[in-house]
């Protein structure tokens, strides 16, 4: 199934929405996505696991620093669209509605809609959520005053 | 292996760990711990055991501290182990730590670096005294926000003074998927260091500032808070972003006086760590710095710079398996020493009663002859690699 998008950004949309719901809190897309359409589930929803890296000193070259759990979902659409998960954790139900969501995200009938109703009001859930630890952590930012300058 | 099987002791087991159950739970008129209490409340633990379990998933360390009576050698032990129950979809790409959601991000050594100085929830500057209130204290917050804060070798990069990360992009060492083999490269010695013991790394770490293999350490910088994983599935070509973790990194910044090839400058040890482990991370740098002795041209005299003698030691779970392993039966064997013993004191007897007969002199038993030190020797102990053996005496300061 092509995507659903332009080709000169051709997955920066879905790449987005797919980070939104991996990050989404299951009962809030559950409520979101209201009643589901027919689908069936091609693959999983399956745990596994993925090798984090990082570089070395930070940017040089890549090192394993060790594994996660994920699960991940493949479904298909009644309407022929196919949707992929991968989620950070175990929660199967999660990365199952997350598959069916990008399904449903493919399908230029639904799209703005579903990314009004659901995809928006989750990206502010978590920004919200990000916004309120800045703001915790520029609580603690500090001045520190060599002796020497604290007598001008 | 040196230990023997035996059977039978079936009842007495199933008896053993009833009560190792009982015990766990303890007076059941308190009540039980929640998994989202330790996960919540007892974070450092859940933290170091994901760590040293090399597996990320919080939900299952607090389950892993609960089971383990928080006994978190235990705990990441059940990670590991858990760990191979499952398939493995991808490697992720690198993750970017100059992107990271700040919670923590300091620096010893510049005190106005772009971007600031952030505490976060720190124990530093806390009078470590017990706390019998255990006062809630109400998160405060500001109006302005932390943004993006570059990382301080960039800072110093600019003019030179430092080493540069380096670059490649070759597929690094796996140790979950090929056993450790020297030369290790930095790649496989930055993993075995991220999943290495905490307390081990802290002593390594802590005897090269005794001076051990000194570098002159300054904490360049340490950040602490989340990072997206990214990884490409094959089915859909492009990468995504699957979640975030926390990670906490320390950029330790080490005198260099220079060599023929390279001008003085400062070079670096790189600490990377699941959770918030500030003094793993910061000991991690340490002994990764010190690892690099040899690629500098320092000499190498110090336990923390012998990469075998670190990297063969450094995991807590294969060290307190052979350790452990001694509660093992170990019958057959000890019957063949105690058979040695016997035989040695039999002939030192002798040896005393002939050369009395023989002189009448006082002179007193050869205790401990030749022959007893091939008999105390580890009987076919599997693990410590006779390589290693070779390095020893360069330990002694």
């Amino acid at each position: 199934m092509p995507d659903a998008l332009p080709p000169d950004q051709p997955n920066a949309a879905r790449r987005r929405w797919m980070a939104v719901l991996a990050r989404a809190d299951i009962d809030e897309l559950g409520d979101r996505l209201g009643a589901l359409p027919p689908y069936r589930v091609l693959r999983g929803p399956e745990a596994g696991l993925v090798m984090v890296r990082g570089r070395t000193g930070g940017g040089g070259a890549p090192f394993n620093l060790g594994e996660m759990t994920t699960t991940r979902c493949t479904v298909r659409t009644d309407t022929g669209f196919v949707g992929h998960a991968y989620v950070a954790g175990r929660n199967e139900r999660l990365a199952q509605l997350a598959a069916l969501a990008d399904a449903l995200l493919q399908d230029p009938i639904q799209q703005d809609r579903l990314l009004e109703d659901v995809i928006e009001p989750l990206a502010a859930t978590q920004q919200a959520r990000r916004d309120t630890v800045a703001a915790k952590a520029a609580a603690t930012r500090v001045q520190f005053f060599a002796m020497r300058n604290m007598r001008s | 292996m040196a230990y023997v099987t035996v059977k039978g002791g079936e009842q007495a087991i199933d008896n053993a760990h009833a009560w190792l159950a009982e015990e766990r739970r303890g007076d059941r008129t308190v009540q039980e711990l929640t998994l989202a209490q330790i996960e919540q409340q007892l974070g450092r633990s859940v933290d170091r055991a994901m760590g040293e379990g090399s597996l990320y998933d919080r939900e299952l360390a607090a389950l892993a501290v609960k089971q383990a009576q928080g006994d978190l050698i235990e705990a990441a032990f059940l990670l590991r182990a858990y760990r191979t129950t499952l398939p493995r979809f991808a490697h992720s790409l690198p993750i970017e730590t100059a992107t990271m959601q700040i919670r923590r991000r300091i620096s010893a050594v510049f005190k106005d670096l772009p971007g600031g100085q952030v505490l976060g929830p720190t124990y530093d500057y806390t009078h470590r005294l017990l706390d019998f209130d255990m006062a809630h204290s109400d998160a405060r917050t500001s109006d302005e926000a932390v943004s993006t804060m570059p990382r301080v070798p960039d800072i110093l990069g600019h003019e030179g003074l430092i080493e540069p990360d380096g670059n490649g992009e070759a597929e690094p060492g796996d140790l979950t998927r090929q056993p450790l083999s020297f030369p290790a490269t930095r790649d496989v010695r930055l993993q075995a260091l991220a999943r290495g013991d905490e307390g081990f790394l802290l002593a390594l770490g802590y005897s090269t500032q005794r001076g051990y293999g000194g570098t002159h350490p300054f904490a360049g910088e340490i950040r602490m808070g989340e990072v997206a994983v990214e990884i490409e599935p094959p089915e859909l070509g492009f990468a995504i972003d699957i979640g975030d973790i926390t990670v906490t990194e320390c950029q330790m910044v080490n005198q260099f006086k220079g060599s023929k090839t390279t001008p003085p400058q400062f070079t670096r040890g790189y600490g990377l760590v699941f959770g918030f482990c500030e003094r793993k991370a910061m000991a991690m740098a340490l002994v990764d710095r010190a690892m690099r002795a040899e690629e500098l041209g320092e000499e190498v005299t110090a336990p923390a710079q012998n990469v075998e003698f670190v990297l063969y030691h450094s995991d807590n779970i294969e060290a307190t398996g052979f350790v452990e392993h001694l509660k093992l039966p170990h019958y057959v064997d000890f019957q063949s020493e105690l058979q040695n013993v016997r035989r040695l004191q039999r002939e030192v007897a002798l040896t005393a009663e002939r050369a009395e007969a023989v002189c009448g002199q006082d002179t007193p038993p050869p205790l401990a002859g030749g022959s007893w030190g091939q008999g105390a020797v580890p009987p076919s102990s599997p693990l410590p690699p006779t390589s290693s053996r070779e390095g020893r005496g360069r330990f002694s300061p």
